[in-house]
C-alpha cells in the first residue's frame, strides 16, 4: 500500500489488564468509535506508529508525481496532457493534506522532508518502477491508484481525526484517477493491434508490482495486529489484495486483456479468484532500495527540493519586506 | 538544505457557497498571508469547492483543552429548559 509494513514499536498486544488507566481509557475510545483528536492524550507508541504510517504516505503522493510526470510532456493529445496535469496537481495536493495531518502529532514539516530527502524514510515500492510508455499512465491510474483506493476508503474510518478527514478528501478525488486510467486502457484496448499490445504489455508490467503495494501477507505480524486494535489500520492485507484481484480481473477482461498469471482461476466454492504466489523476493529488493528507479526518485526529488531553494528563499524575503513596511507605516 | 527556518502553519477555512459559513478544511505552510490564500486555492479549491478563503495563522488561534471538556460544557447539560421540547403546549393549539 502506500505505507507498507509500518512498525508499531510493540512486541505483543496489551491486555486491558495490563494498561494503564490512560491506555485503558483511550482503547476504550478507539472501541467505541470515537475519533481521536490531536490534543488528547494517546499512547506513543501510537502516536509514533500513525506519524511513520501517514508519512510514508505523503511521501508516495509526493515520490509519485514522478513516474506520472514523465509523460506530461509526450501526452498524445492536448486533453490528456491537462487531464494528466490535474492528476499529478492532485498527488501534490494528496501529499499536502497527509503532512498537515502528520504535523499535527508533534512532528514539523522540515523534519519530514529532510526524512524523505535523505532516504531514512520509506514511500511505497510501487513508485520505484518506471513508466515506458504511454499505456503505463492508463495502467497506473487503473491498477495502482485502484489499489490505492482500496486501502484508502476504508481509512477514511480510522480512529485518528485528522488522518480520516485527509482520506475523505483523498478518496474523494482519487476516484477520477482510477477511472481517466481506464478510460485510457479502453481507448488503446480498441485501437490499433500496436495499441492493443501497449495496453497489455503494461497490464503485464504492472499486475505483479500492484499485487505488492499491499505488502506480505500480515496474518502473523504483531504490528499489523497493533495496528488493527489502534483502528488505523482496517483489514488485513491479504483481504484487501484479494479484493482487488476480484475487482480487477473482470475489468481486465471486459477490455479483452490478459492478466499475467497462469494460476488465476475463479474458485466457484469460495466465490473469490485464485492466484499466483507474488514474488517477494522482488518486493524486499525493491523495498531495500534495490528496485529499477529508486536512486533516480530520490535523486530528482532531493535536485527539486534544493533548485527551489531561491523560491523559498526570496518568498521569505519578500514577506518580511512587506512586514517591515507594515511596520513603519503604523508606527 | 541550508534553509532550515520553517514556513508559518496556516489554516484554512473556506466558504463554499454564498449564505454559508467558512468551514475549516485544513491548513498548510506559507511565508506570508497573501502566499497561503495562493496556496490555499491551489491545495483545497481545485473543484470549485469555495467561493471565499479566510486564512489565519495557526500559532494565533487560542483553542479550548480537550481536558477542561467537562468544566467548560456541563452547564449546559442541565439545563433543558432551554429547548422548546421542554414545554408541553395544549395540543388543540395546534403548532407554536
Amino acid at each position: 500500500m502506500y505505507a507498507q509494513m509500518v512498525k508499531t514499536g510493540v512486541d505483543h498486544i496489551q491486555s486491558k489488564e495490563e494498561m494503564s488507566p490512560e491506555e485503558r481509557a483511550f482503547q476504550d475510545r478507539v472501541d467505541q468509535n470515537i475519533k481521536i483528536e490531536p490534543k488528547e492524550w494517546m499512547p506513543e507508541a501510537y502516536r509514533k506508529t500513525l506519524i511513520r504510517q501517514i508519512s510514508q504516505h505523503a511521501h508516495s503522493e509526493i515520490i509519485g508525481m514522478q513516474p506520472e510526470g514523465n509523460w506530461i510532456t509526450r501526452a498524445p493529445t492536448l486533453e490528456r496532457k491537462a487531464i494528466l496535469l490535474a492528476k499529478v496537481q492532485d498527488e501534490a495536493g494528496h501529499g499536502l493534506y497527509l503532512y498537515c495531518a502528520a504535523e499535527t502529532l508533534g512532528v514539523s514539516r522540515d523534519e519530514l522532508m529532510e526524512q524523505l530527502n535523505s532516504g531514512k524514510a520509506k514511500y511505497s515500492s510501487i513508485f520505484n518502477y518506471p513508466t515506458l510508455t504511454w499505456a503505463d499512465i492508463g495502467a497506473i491510474g487503473w491498477l495502482v491508484d485502484g489499489a490505492a483506493i482500496m486501502n484508502q476508503v476504508p481509512l477514511q474510518r480510522c480512529s485518528y481525526g485528522p488522518y480520516s478527514r485527509a482520506m475523505v478528501r483523498i478518496c474523494k478525488e482519487e476516484s477520477f484517477h482510477q477511472r481517466q486510467g481506464y478510460d485510457i486502457m479502453t481507448k488503446l484496448a480498441r485501437g490499433t493491434p500496436e495499441q492493443k499490445a501497449m495496453a497489455q504489455d503494461a497490464l503485464n508490467r504492472w499486475w505483479w508490482p500492484s499485487l505488492m503495494m499491499f505488502g506480505p501477507s500480515d496474518a502473523e505480524s504483531v504490528h499489523s495486529a497493533q495496528s488493527m486494535r489502534w483502528k488505523i489500520k482496517i483489514n488485513s492485507n491479504d483481504e484487501l489484495r484479494q479484493k482487488f484481484v476480484d475487482q480487477t480481473v473482470p475489468q481486465a477482461e471486459y477490455l479483452g486483456l490478459t492478466v499475467p498469471d497462469p494460476d488465476l482461476k475463479w474458485n466457484a466454492e469460495s466465490e473469490h479468484y485464485d492466484f499466483g504466489e507474488v514474488d517477494w523476493n522482488e518486493f524486499y529488493q525493491v523495498v531495500a532500495g534495490n528496485g529499477p528507479c529508486n536512486r533516480q526518485r530520490l535523486r530528482t526529488r532531493v535536485k527539486a527540493y534544493e533548485e527551489g531553494q531561491w523560491v523559498r528563499e526570496a518568498a521569505d524575503a519578500y514577506a518580511a519586506k512587506k512586514a517591515a513596511r507594515a511596520k513603519a507605516k503604523a508606527a | 538544505m541550508t534553509d532550515k527556518k520553517e514556513w508559518p502553519l496556516w489554516e484554512v477555512f473556506i466558504r463554499s457557497q454564498h449564505g454559508l459559513a467558512h468551514r475549516h478544511v485544513g491548513s498548510l505552510h506559507a511565508p506570508d498571508a497573501e502566499m497561503a490564500i495562493m496556496n490555499a486555492r491551489d491545495v483545497y479549491t481545485r473543484r470549485n469547492e469555495g467561493v471565499s478563503i479566510w486564512v489565519v495563522r495557526a500559532s494565533d488561534i487560542a483553542a479550548s483543552s480537550p481536558s477542561e471538556k467537562g468544566p467548560l460544557f456541563d452547564p449546559a447539560n442541565s439545563k433543558v429548559y432551554r429547548h422548546p421540547t421542554f414545554y408541553e403546549i395544549p395540543e388543540e393549539l395546534g403548532h407554536m
